[in-house]
């Protein structure tokens, strides 16, 4: 690297400058003081750990997307954390092991090989809470409700929220007995709801011809309400599970518009974001202006099962970063409030700067020969000694 | 901006073979692209805009969001990857074949063969189905040069009439993928803006089926 490249970073890892950075921690505040208010139990999961405990359950789509390295001291593989998920899963399986409801959060920086957003982000601020031991649409809703809360909180407006539930599609691939690659294949095809090439594939697969009606009207199976009423007429002859499910997502919403009165829904009964891990809802939120999704959840029951305890489990994360950028809200403390004290070692002084600390002024002192006066250094008012009495002045 | 939708579609044969699908769903360009050096075409509708882009750039600005809904060939498609986007219509335009070609004496010898393309990953994905290990050239025009110059063993392109092979004295090998034209839609716009754009397709697919 040539020597004027030196302050370059890698791409896609980037760092908060003041501004974004006081905002960030003002917000992360806020969200971790809500959290609390809820009963979600702040943990802070390690950096690092073993690739395998990171990979297993939840993590299993996420090997590329994980720096790996050796343990110097075992030999063992390492990895950056990309999800912190699996590692709350852990903590709650494994450390925390009751059979009461579990409510934990978290917030930290995660890694990611390739960026998958939009602006190409490798280190979001991952932030998010999880909530064990309840299987049970109240849950869900408790989830999706705190979710709605971090929005309104962090001022990100509009929302569109988009419900699946991954129960559909896995016992109609069930129903009509396709083979794991065939399903393999029939997932890809979802989502990206290739329709042309889903009925090619359909058709010359060797199903019942109802199967093959069914399968093929799941990716246009979206929309708003009424998107449930087609799905309970198009899949009147599929399995019982089916059939829960579509009740179960209807029982969701019902419960979520009588605690969020203003939340714009939309169903896909094809969107399988996670599949590998979910077993029950997924959900994603939508802003407009926004190509992608700004936060993700949903239901992945017995995660617990590699690390000793399967609980049923549902919850959501989402990026502080990409909060901030969506945010209207301005930043509630502004930078401009700052008192200037002068270069003095009159013990008055000292005595006064720390009292208004102490009342939580923000005190900047003069550094001997410095270039810049107080407005400079962004302050608004000023420390003057009349007659021996310290005095603060507007600017 | 927010209330907009955007099509996003490249200059020439799809430009042109889109326009009655889009007149199908009510909507017709202010302008001509080939005349205009607008990047942005207004149309009979406030609401509704075209951008014309590079074909090869359509499945990005539709994958971000920059555009809520494009026409994007599938070669295009299948190097792109498809992720982050709804292939919801195979328009049946632009046709054409995505074929490995090489010289008319061209006999698959022992070693590496070198392909030059535009299509790295189809290439690369192609030819390891066959189970062959090959050195990709990526170009990014006049491919048919690569087997004459002695730049590369074999060349993966899309044929429409295969004139242009002909002429440079090379021919059609191996059919890797019938390719169309498809109506690609943002994930997130298809669920914001769900009605609107669900009666377009709607209107698109009826009048691809009319055809």
């Amino acid at each position: 690297m040539a020597v004027n490249n030196r302050w370059l970073l890698p791409q896609g890892i980037e760092e908060a400058l003041p501004k974004d950075a006081a905002k960030l921690e003002a917000l992360r505040r806020k969200l971790l003081d809500i959290y609390d208010s809820w009963g979600y139990q702040l943990v802070m999961p390690p950096f690092i750990e073993y690739l395998e405990s990171l990979l297993t359950g939840t993590g299993h789509d996420l090997n590329l997307q994980t720096f790996q390295l050796v343990d110097q001291l075992t030999g063992r593989s390492l990895g950056l954390r990309a999800d912190m998920t699996p590692q709350v899963a852990r903590i709650d399986a494994h450390q925390l092991k009751t059979d009461a409801p579990n409510r934990l959060c978290y917030m930290g920086t995660v890694l990611h090989t390739r960026s998958d957003g939009f602006g190409g982000s490798r280190s979001p601020m991952q932030m998010g809470a999880e909530l064990y031991g309840h299987a049970g649409v109240e849950s869900d809703v408790e989830i999706l409700c705190l979710m709605m809360e971090t929005f309104n909180q962090a001022g990100v407006e509009n929302v569109f929220l988009d419900i699946g539930h991954v129960g559909i599609f896995r016992s109609l691939t069930d129903q009509a007995q396709l083979d794991e690659d065939q399903e393999a294949a029939l997932f890809e095809m979802l989502q990206r709801k290739a329709i042309p090439e889903i009925k090619q594939f359909l058709d010359a697969a060797d199903i019942p011809d109802e199967m093959r009606k069914m399968l093929s009207a799941l990716p246009e199976l979206h929309g708003d309400e009424r998107c449930l009423e087609k799905a309970q007429q198009v899949f009147s002859n599929a399995n019982d599970s089916v059939k829960q499910a579509l009740a179960y997502l209807q029982d969701t919403v019902n419960k979520l518009k009588q605690r969020v009165s203003d939340v714009n829904v939309h169903f896909d009964l094809a969107e399988l974001r996670g599949y590998h891990y979910h077993t029950g809802i997924v959900f994603g939120a939508y802003v407009p202006g926004q190509g992608q999704e700004i936060a993700r959840g949903g239901r992945y029951d017995d995660i617990g099962h590699v690390f000793g305890n399967a609980r049923p489990a549902t919850g959501f994360s989402t990026d502080l970063k990409t909060l901030i950028s969506l945010s209207v809200k301005q930043s509630e403390k502004p930078g401009t409030s700052a008192i200037f004290a002068p270069c003095n070692d009159d013990g008055a002084l000292a005595k006064m700067i720390a009292d208004l600390r102490a009342q939580g002024e923000r005190v900047i002192e003069e550094l001997p020969g410095q270039h810049g006066d107080a407005k400079t250094m962004a302050c608004n008012r000023k420390l003057v000694n009349n007659n021996g009495q310290w005095s603060i002045e507007d600017l | 901006m927010n209330n907009t939708i955007t099509i996003a579609l490249s200059k020439g044969r799809i430009f042109k073979e889109t326009l009655p699908l889009l007149a199908a769903a009510g909507i017709t360009p202010k302008d001509d692209p080939e005349k205009s050096r607008k990047l942005i075409l207004d149309t009979n509708h406030d609401d509704v805009k075209l951008v014309i882009i590079r074909a090869t750039d359509v499945p990005t600005y539709v994958q971000y969001g920059a555009a809520d809904l494009g026409v994007a060939g599938k070669d295009v498609l299948m190097e792109h990857g498809g992720d982050g986007l709804y292939e919801l219509v195979d328009l049946e335009i632009a046709k054409c074949k995505l074929m490995t070609a090489g010289l008319n004496d061209f006999q698959p010898g022992e070693g590496r063969l070198r392909v030059a393309t535009k299509f790295v990953n189809v290439t690369r994905r192609y030819f390891a189905e066959q189970g062959k290990q090959v050195e990709v050239i990526k170009l990014y025009g006049s491919m048919e040069l690569g087997p004459i110059v002695g730049l590369s063993d074999l060349i993966v392109d899309v044929v429409d009439t295969g004139n242009t092979l002909k002429a440079n004295g090379l021919k059609p090998i191996d059919h890797i993928a019938d390719i169309s034209s498809r109506l690609v839609v943002n994930k997130a716009s298809l669920k914001m803006k769900h009605d609107r754009i669900q009666t377009m397709i709607e209107a698109m697919r009826n009048a691809v089926g009319n055809q």
